[in-house]
């Protein structure tokens, strides 16, 4: 890997007060920027460089800034995380950039993640989706069974592996011409749909949590498939056709 | 849950969309086969239009369906165009659409309005004249007479033209909407790398083909 130095980058960045406020695009000039540091660190120096000036920082969302929690978002130079794929905002690094460079940074746009403030939006809907019937319901009485002790076929339990990677960042969404949550509802619904532990509440969960991602706004797939190109932990289109199956047979049974 | 609740999901329009696609796939293979008869033999051509035209099956039961399928297929499209749109009111200033997806899957309502248009002069090219003859001026049968009325019509540079255009842009549609359909009824699976080919080859095959059969008459008679 070529040695690290420094880039000047101009930035247009989404500045919103609040979710009433009307927004616009800011111009930014951010010099000295490292090659090293991550996409994140970036926009905290651009942010040190702003309360110095005592200016509003910018606000966006990040938590682990390692890929796993799903909290950063960001729609970078047209693309959700960025250039990079099968990677997180917090994951893309400004060696990804050149000296001159221009880069726009929007948040997510989607009627059901409506802006908080500036780059940060609110995911909750996600959350509703997942409280409808992403989940399995457990005896906790004291019987409860070890999981491991339930023979489980290798290829399903993958397969739910797979699907269960979902971080609920919501690139697929923000990156989907339509705004549909297919994907992430395909994963969640996936993940227990192959597991005989979510066979027993397989029927209500598809039909409820459909109902919900619906309820809540979200577009509808037409099969470009863009956002599995652009999720950072590879979910497959699989599970969208995996989770129309289970709802087609679902609504046949309720 | 309800019933009408379910008909009314997301999902049951994508399976609704996509079994009107299918549908409307079929139809159009078998009228490419037909067609395809005009350019080897005129007497051949004659006698299946004879049939098709005449068989109460066809007229009175497959038509309807025909058409049926066509209006909500387009109905549904436009609906479920408009519903995507309104799920992102505010647009993003940079969006790099090819970065993740073809140009045929983001614009199944171009190429789609481009072939309804299609289908506009090609009823009334072929089938309102056609329907005249046959139920309101009921005139005589005159089996032999489909030939000449197909060669007739691409006499016109401009028509031969607005028939080629019209079949490139289903051919985008069909490049999208064969391998879409399948995903939509949920069939994802091991045939699925072999069925994308076929899809693509359909695509191509059947759209370029009606585009060599509106040449060949065209430059022929
Ligand atoms: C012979 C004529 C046509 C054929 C064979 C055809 C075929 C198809 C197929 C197979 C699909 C994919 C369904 C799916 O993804 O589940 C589709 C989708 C679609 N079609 Fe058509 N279509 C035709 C005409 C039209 C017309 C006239 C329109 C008018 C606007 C239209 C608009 C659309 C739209 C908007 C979609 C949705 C995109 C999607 O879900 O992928 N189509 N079509
Ligand atoms: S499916 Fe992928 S892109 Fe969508 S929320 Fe889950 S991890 Fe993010
Ligand atoms: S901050 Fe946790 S995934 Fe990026």
């Amino acid at each position: 890997m070529s040695a690290a130095k420094n880039i000047n980058i101009n930035l247009k960045i989404w500045r919103q007060k609040n979710a009433k406020a009307k927004g616009s695009m800011e111009t930014y000039k951010l010099d000295n920027v490292s090659t090293a540091s991550s996409f994140l660190e970036m926009l905290d120096q651009l942010n040190e460089e702003l309360v110095n000036e005592k200016k509003e920082p910018v606000a966006f969302d990040h938590d682990c800034r390692e890929g796993i929690c799903g909290m950063c978002s960001l729609y970078i130079n047209g693309r959700a995380h960025g250039p990079d794929t099968g990677t997180t905002t917090c994951q893309l690094h400004m060696r990804k950039f050149n000296d001159g460079d221009t880069i726009f940074i929007e948040p997510w746009r989607s009627k059901a993640f409506p802006v908080v403030k500036d780059l940060v939006v609110d995911r909750s809907s996600f959350d509703r989706i997942q409280q409808a019937g992403g989940f399995v319901s457990v005896n906790t009485s004291g019987n409860t069974i070890d999981a491991n002790a339930t023979p489980i076929n290798k290829g399903d339990a993958d397969k739910s592996f797979e699907a269960a990677a979902c971080i609920g960042c919501g690139a697929c969404v923000a990156t989907c011409k339509n705004g549909s949550a297919m994907l992430f509802v395909g994963a969640k619904v996936s993940q227990y749909a192959l597991l005989p532990q979510g066979k027993v509440e397989a029927t209500e969960r598809v039909l409820n949590m459909v109902r919900q991602m619906d309820e809540e706004g979200f577009g509808n797939c037409t099969n470009t498939g863009a956002c599995e190109v652009e999720c950072p932990k590879g979910i497959s289109l699989e599970n969208i056709a995996r989770m129309n199956r289970e709802y087609l047979s679902a609504s046949l049974k309720g | 849950m309800a019933k009408s609740t379910m008909l009314k999901s997301s999902i049951a329009k994508k399976v609704a969309m996509a079994l009107s696609g299918l549908f409307l796939m079929l139809f159009l293979a078998q009228h490419f086969f037909i067609n395809m008869t005009s350019v080897f033999s005129p007497d051949t051509f004659n006698s299946i239009s004879h049939f098709m035209g005449n068989n109460p099956l066809v007229q009175y039961v497959i038509q309807p369906i025909l058409i049926v399928g066509v209006i909500f297929h387009f109905i549904m499209g436009f609906t479920l165009d408009l519903k995507n749109r309104n799920a992102r009111p505010v647009s993003y200033v940079k969006f790099d659409g090819a970065a993740n997806s073809s140009w045929a899957s983001r614009n199944m309502i171009i190429s789609g309005s481009v072939v309804l248009a299609f289908l506009g002069l090609h009823f009334y090219d072929f089938w309102f004249p056609e329907m005249i003859y046959k139920y309101v001026d009921v005139n005589a049968l005159e089996p032999t007479r489909y030939f000449h009325e197909l060669a007739e019509k691409f006499e016109s540079p401009v028509r031969t033209g607005l028939y080629c255009f019209s079949f490139l842009l289903l051919s985008l549609h069909l490049w999208h909407g064969f391998n879409s359909s399948f995903q939509s009824v949920g069939a994802n699976n091991k045939f699925t790398k072999a069925s994308h080919k076929f899809g693509y080859a359909f695509a191509i095959v059947i759209p370029f083909g009606f585009i060599f059969i509106a040449l060949f008459h065209h430059f022929n008679h």
